[in-house]
């Protein structure tokens, strides 16, 4: 549910109301214009109440388990609850896959988001590329999951996961994961980069072109940089896709309670070993799955939704401020 | 990056203001050597044929003013100067446009447009600083960007030169898109002639601004006639008599003539330009 909320925790740059409401007072429009201003208005109010419904009950029954304990032990498997530990891996977990999830997904999404709108050519490849996204974005997260595990079980991918004795290749790890993870942000990063470039007027391309610069120019010292605040919004919601995201974790990444490196590399053992999600650990804890403890559950449903809003606040932020020369609030007259 | 072959300007030491009131009626301004040379130039747009068999010499040290009503050929033939027409799919040029007697088709597009600078009609600063605006245009097609003390010299006077810099000398981190819109369109000057270009091409700079900063732009034109030849295309017939020192009447396509400001407005040879410029004046 989490993810529902980063909309509005991340509000598009430029959204909000129009600085020139133009027209008469509503008090002098017509019934019908005044009902459906009406809808309008209770329409945001509502999404703001069931927005604020979510985060106080999380924090309601957060705040009453949650416990700094729990944030700073490992989880332990245990039939009694007082000896289970907290969520400390799972809290790893989640950034770890984040970070790998968005990290591979924003280059690629920026990349083709760029070839899309400056170059294009040839027509049928921009169309068959465009259609390709919208399948992976259309595409349930189990069923990415199942690909995924099909896929890098095939030995070719051993390395990036723990191999049996017999040879079978696993094919779980938080590379996998990751991988399969950018395939969820993508999407997002690409739509929100390739709306950024089109919304950039074609006389400042020109302006850049008129100064012998060449297009690959233009595109890394003019229109990059003007795309910034949308490439940022972009990964926040690819990011906020990633951290609430619960079927990959359970089918490629383990779902192992602690993180359980594979080889004895430092660091790429992390990565190519198993672990949780505070997604799969919140399942695995409430009533939904084996039900065994909803006060952790609960704590840590809080502590995931703290982290994505932390994370919408951070990259508004950034956002804002890459955007001090931006494109918005544009006067091209005196 | 500065181009040291260029002449040196014997009219350095000219008020800016004799600059300004210079265009007089029937005696054109000191005229330099020819910058460019149109020589047959034709460009059709699919089956549209937008500008036909145009032949018309630009001078150093000299405004030339493109006049006609819209949609007669002027801007494309302005975007022909620099080959920007190029950007557009459909078009297809004919005939040769010379720049110091060398083929601008021989050229390297972006060497030309360095030479050969635009201002368009619509301020367009990019989303950068103002400093970043000119030093964008200053910077080189190299891997690093130079540092800020490498480009501060240039940057300063280029804004000096379009008259900018002691407004906004002060906060050169400052958006440029913060300025006010006769401020963006100097800018925008200021980055067009940062890298010394031989010719100045401005497409209706003043269109979008009010009648202040219009003078303000036009007085600008006056001072940078000195070092550069400009071509300007206007639909405003006065602007045109008072940046002009030649005027170009097109017509449908067709250069009709060209000549002095003041013959062209005076003493038009052919019936379409005397209709055309009348009606200004009526």
């Amino acid at each position: 549910m989490a993810t529902e909320l980063a909309p509005a925790g991340a509000p598009a740059p430029g959204a909000g109301p129009h600085p020139d409401r133009g027209g008469a007072a509503p008090r002098t429009w017509r019934p019908g214009d005044r009902v459906a201003l009406g809808l309008c208005w209770a329409a945001g109010l509502a999404l703001c109440l069931i927005a604020a419904a979510i985060v106080g009950y999380m924090a309601y029954r957060g705040i009453q388990y949650l416990r700094p304990s729990l944030i700073t032990s490992r989880p332990r498997p245990s039939a009694d609850q007082r000896g289970s530990g907290g969520f400390l891996d799972p809290i790893v977990g989640t950034v770890l896959l984040t970070v790998i999830g968005i990290a591979l997904a924003t280059p690629v999404a920026v990349a083709t988001a760029v070839w899309l709108v400056e170059y294009g050519r040839p027509a049928w490849l921009a169309r068959a590329v465009e259609s390709g996204i919208e399948i992976v974005a259309g595409t349930p997260d189990i069923v990415i999951a199942i690909f995924g595990l099909a896929l890098f079980q095939q030995s070719l991918f051993a390395p990036l996961s723990f191999t049996a004795a017999g040879g079978a290749v696993f094919g779980r790890s938080f590379l996998v994961a990751g991988a399969m993870m950018a395939l969820i942000a993508l999407p997002m990063v690409f739509g929100a980069t390739r709306e950024g470039l089109q919304a950039i007027p074609r006389h400042l391309r020109e302006a850049s072109y008129a100064l012998g610069k060449t297009r690959i120019a233009t595109i890394r010292r003019v229109l990059l940089p003007a795309v910034r605040p949308n490439i940022s919004t972009g990964a926040a919601l690819g990011m906020g896709r990633i951290a609430g995201d619960t079927a990959i974790v359970v089918v490629l990444l383990g779902a192992t309670l602690q993180i359980d490196p594979t080889g004895n590399v430092p660091g790429l053992g992390v990565l190519r070993g198993t672990g949780s999600t505070l997604t799969s650990y919140v399942y695995n804890n409430s009533p939904a799955g084996e039900g065994a403890a909803p006060q952790k559950a609960y704590a840590a449903a809080f502590v995931l939704l703290l982290i994505v809003v932390a994370l919408n606040f951070a990259v508004d932020l950034i956002a804002r401020h890459a955007g001090r020369n931006g494109l918005e609030g544009t006067r091209f007259s005196a | 990056m500065i181009d040291e072959t260029r002449p040196t300007d014997p009219a350095l030491a000219q008020p800016p203001a004799a600059a300004d009131e210079a265009p007089p009626a029937g005696a054109p301004a000191a005229v330099g050597p020819e910058r460019m040379t149109v020589d047959r130039l034709g460009v059709t747009y699919g089956a549209k044929a937008a500008v036909r068999d145009v032949t018309l010499p630009i001078h150093q040290g000299e405004v030339l003013a493109l006049i006609g009503p819209s949609g007669c050929g002027k801007t494309t033939l302005l975007r022909s100067l620099n080959r920007l027409t190029e950007l557009t799919p459909s078009a297809r040029r004919t005939g040769r446009i010379l720049l110091d007697a060398q083929d601008i088709d021989a050229m390297e597009a972006t060497a030309l447009r360095r030479r050969v600078a635009m201002v368009f009609q619509q301020p367009n600063p990019f989303p950068m600083s103002i400093f970043d605006n000119v030093g964008y245009a200053l910077r080189e097609q190299a891997l690093r960007r130079p540092r800020r003390s490498v480009l501060e010299p240039a940057v300063a006077d280029a804004l000096q030169r379009a008259g900018l810099y002691d407004e906004v000398a002060a906060d050169l981190d400052a958006p440029a898109l913060r300025l006010s819109g006769g401020q963006q369109q100097r800018l925008c000057i200021a980055r067009a002639i940062a890298t010394r270009p031989e010719v100045l091409l401005m497409d209706e700079p003043c269109s979008a601004l009010d009648p202040r900063s219009t003078a303000v732009i036009e007085e600008l034109i006056g001072e940078l006639r000195r070092d550069l030849a400009v071509v300007i295309v206007t639909h405003n017939l006065q602007q045109a008599q008072r940046v002009g020192d030649r005027t170009a009447f097109m017509y449908l396509g067709d250069l009709v003539e060209h000549g002095p400001t003041g013959q062209i407005f005076g003493s038009p040879r052919e019936q379409r330009t005397r209709d055309y410029v009348g009606g200004a004046f009526g």
